[in-house]
């Protein structure tokens, strides 16, 4: 078992991208990590990069203790499974499994019997004679899985682990993962541009952007306290709402009202900074009477989500999502007040982008 | 209700005309290609062939003159000998040669593949007939299998790696880097992966190679001087009558055991590694 700390870790195409841009990162053994962020933001150059498949420019990688920077990929006691499970077509279940102990001239009974054991561990039983194109895609994500873990890693690399499953299956594969996770005790890195998929699975996340990394916290510090408006933006099945405004006397002008400012940012900012103020949309309530600290506006939009519905508040200028428990679900057209509930309110600096606090 | 019922007898009766000059057409244009191939079958079992094909004088003679003539049988082995040896060079060499063009970014890396593909003509084709010559000579080879068979690996190894390359880029490279992340090295990665995964690709190359050499006459023709090492295609120019003429006898029969081989190569090749791809990526 093993911890992964990084040090100013860069990997450089030609032509000076950068797809990691000094990366300071340290993952504790046993943990189970998200590396969070868009498409082309580096986050699976970095993972490449721990597993070596990516030449690092420069920087430092250690895993467990040990400089690894410059060491080939199969020396590193990692296991990865790809996006597309990579599972070798010729090669029947008990194969692709057992490959792994083939190449460390591991007998072939041996083999069959760990490949047999691993299997029965995660519910394969009776398809070690199967070829990969006769499994569904649930039961080729466990093989591949089978097969990183046959030869016990220190380090479990998931490169967008769940992305090829369709949605129900992905939700019991989550599941599936975490307890794996657990019995396993393996330091696990995973990729994944799903941030509810980051927030269930992970006990700490980092979010990337343009190959930096914006923040790392457990998925609670990620959910409340973002540090910048890009995390704030990303993190969340519905958006954090952030809307631009200059702080006059110690209030905030929104939408024809008031408020006042956060008090963890308040002696923070000055009269007539400009700041992005942020709430997430859960954390506003829909009332059809003036109260204190709300802002009135004409109701837009409205989608039902189930249980609640999401609806879209015009404020002024500004739009503004909120969510309502579905009998308070008002009409297209209905006017109103907007009311956040003030300790969840955020203000995050408007130039900079962070969090003010 | 007449009308539209001879309107619809007048159709019929146009459709079934136009199927009729359609299949005609086709029956003429297909026994234009299936005649050489009757020539073929029928040919050497007549007692007098001709150029024509006409309903046989059955008799066996033709083929016993061949097994008595003193090289019929020994070029169909040296044959076999050139088109396998042949083969051989060219599917190590090529199999190498494409996986690494096709995985290691090297500048101008398709404009050497271009240049070798249109220069490979030459190397095996009339241009370079006299230097292939002096070279051969040189390094003694000549009148050896082992010249002729490394002047056509160097003939076909351009287009060889062409079509394999192709081949190679088409095999994801996650397999690879799966490979790799167990401790696999390169040569273990093209044993144990990419060359099971290419197998269509190999089984074409096998093929295509050793009927390429198979009917290649000229290279054979220029470097092996003794008629006991002359392959079935140099040999066959042999065989005239005392007159002069072209022994239709003997040629038909031999035509048909020259052309055998590369039949069973064929169906053998197909069968056991036939042109499949079975999955394994979810994409």
């Amino acid at each position: 078992m093993a911890a992964i700390v990084s040090h100013d870790l860069v990997k450089e195409y030609p032509g000076g991208v950068r797809g990691v841009d000094s990366i300071d990162l340290e993952i504790a053994d046993g943990e189970f990590f998200a590396l969070l962020g868009p498409s082309g933001c580096g986050k699976t150059t970095l993972l490449r990069s721990i597993a070596g498949l990516e030449a690092v420019t420069s920087g430092t990688l250690s895993i467990g203790g040990r400089d690894v920077t410059h060491v080939e990929p199969g020396e590193r006691g990692v296991a990865m499974v790809f996006q597309d499970y990579a599972l070798f077509p010729h090669m029947d279940v008990g194969d692709n499994i057992s490959y792994p102990l083939k190449i460390r001239r591991v007998g072939k009974t041996e083999r069959r019997e760990t490949a047999q054991t691993v299997a029965e561990g995660l519910s394969l039983h009776g398809l070690i004679e199967r070829r990969p194109n006769q499994l569904s895609g649930g039961q080729q994500q466990r093989v591949a899985l089978a097969r990183a873990v046959s030869i016990q890693p220190e380090v479990l690399l998931l490169d967008e682990p769940l992305s090829n499953l369709d949605a129900r299956l992905r939700l019991e594969a989550r599941t599936f993962l975490k307890e794996l996770q657990r019995d396993l005790g393996v330091t696990t890195v995973f990729v994944t541009h799903d941030q509810a998929e980051a927030l269930a699975l992970a006990d700490r996340i980092a979010v990337m952007k343009a190959g930096k990394l914006e923040q790392v916290g457990s998925p609670r510090e990620i959910f409340h306290r973002p540090n910048t408006t890009f995390v704030a933006g990303f993190i969340g099945s519905v958006p954090m709402n952030l809307l631009p405004t200059t702080v006059t006397k110690a209030a905030l002008p929104l939408g024809g009202g008031s408020l006042p400012i956060p008090s963890k940012a308040s002696g923070l900012v000055t009269e007539g900074q400009a700041v992005v103020w942020g709430i997430r949309p859960e954390y506003l309530s829909w009332s059809t009477s003036k109260v204190e600290h709300a802002m009135a506006g004409t109701v837009m939009v409205t989608e039902t989500l189930g249980a609640t519905s999401l609806v879209l508040v015009s404020i002024g200028d500004h739009k503004i999502q909120i969510v309502v428990p579905e009998e308070q679900e008002p009409q297209i057209g209905d006017k109103g007040w907007v009311l956040p509930q003030l300790s969840h309110c955020l203000l995050f600096d408007a130039e900079s982008t962070k969090r003010i606090s | 209700m007449t009308t539209i019922a001879t309107v619809a007898k007048n159709r019929t009766v146009l459709h079934f005309a136009s199927r009729v000059a359609f299949t005609g057409v086709l029956a003429i244009i297909g026994a234009f290609f299936a005649l050489p191939m009757v020539w073929l079958i029928v040919s050497p079992f007549d007692a007098n062939p001709t150029l024509t094909v006409s309903w046989p004088d059955w008799t066996l003679d033709n083929f016993t003159r061949l097994w008595e003539n003193p090289y019929a049988m020994g070029s169909i082995v040296n044959s076999l000998i050139l088109g396998v040896g042949t083969m051989l060079v060219v599917l190590v060499l090529g199999s190498l040669a494409s996986y690494a063009m096709s995985r290691i970014q090297i500048p101008g890396r398709d404009a050497i593949l271009y240049g070798l593909l249109l220069l490979s003509s030459i190397v095996t084709g009339t241009a370079a007939m006299v230097p292939t010559f002096q070279l051969i000579t040189q390094l003694q080879l000549i009148n050896t299998h082992i010249g002729v068979i490394l002047v056509l690996a160097g003939g076909v190894l351009p287009t060889v790696i062409f079509i394999l390359k192709d081949f190679m880029d088409s095999i994801p490279r996650s397999y690879e880097e799966s490979a790799r992340l167990y401790g696999a090295g390169p040569f273990r990665i093209l044993t144990d992966i990419v060359a099971p995964i290419a197998k269509p690709g190999l089984a074409f190359i096998v093929v295509w190679t050793i009927v390429q050499v198979w009917g290649n006459f000229l290279v054979p023709f220029l470097l092996l001087r003794s008629p006991e090492m002359q392959p079935a295609a140099v040999l066959m120019y042999t065989f005239y009558t005392e007159a002069g003429q072209a022994d239709l006898r003997l040629i038909s029969a031999y035509s048909l055991v020259f052309s055998a081989p590369v039949l069973i190569i064929y169906f053998f090749v197909n069968r056991r590694f036939g042109f499949r791809f079975h999955g394994g990526i979810k994409s």
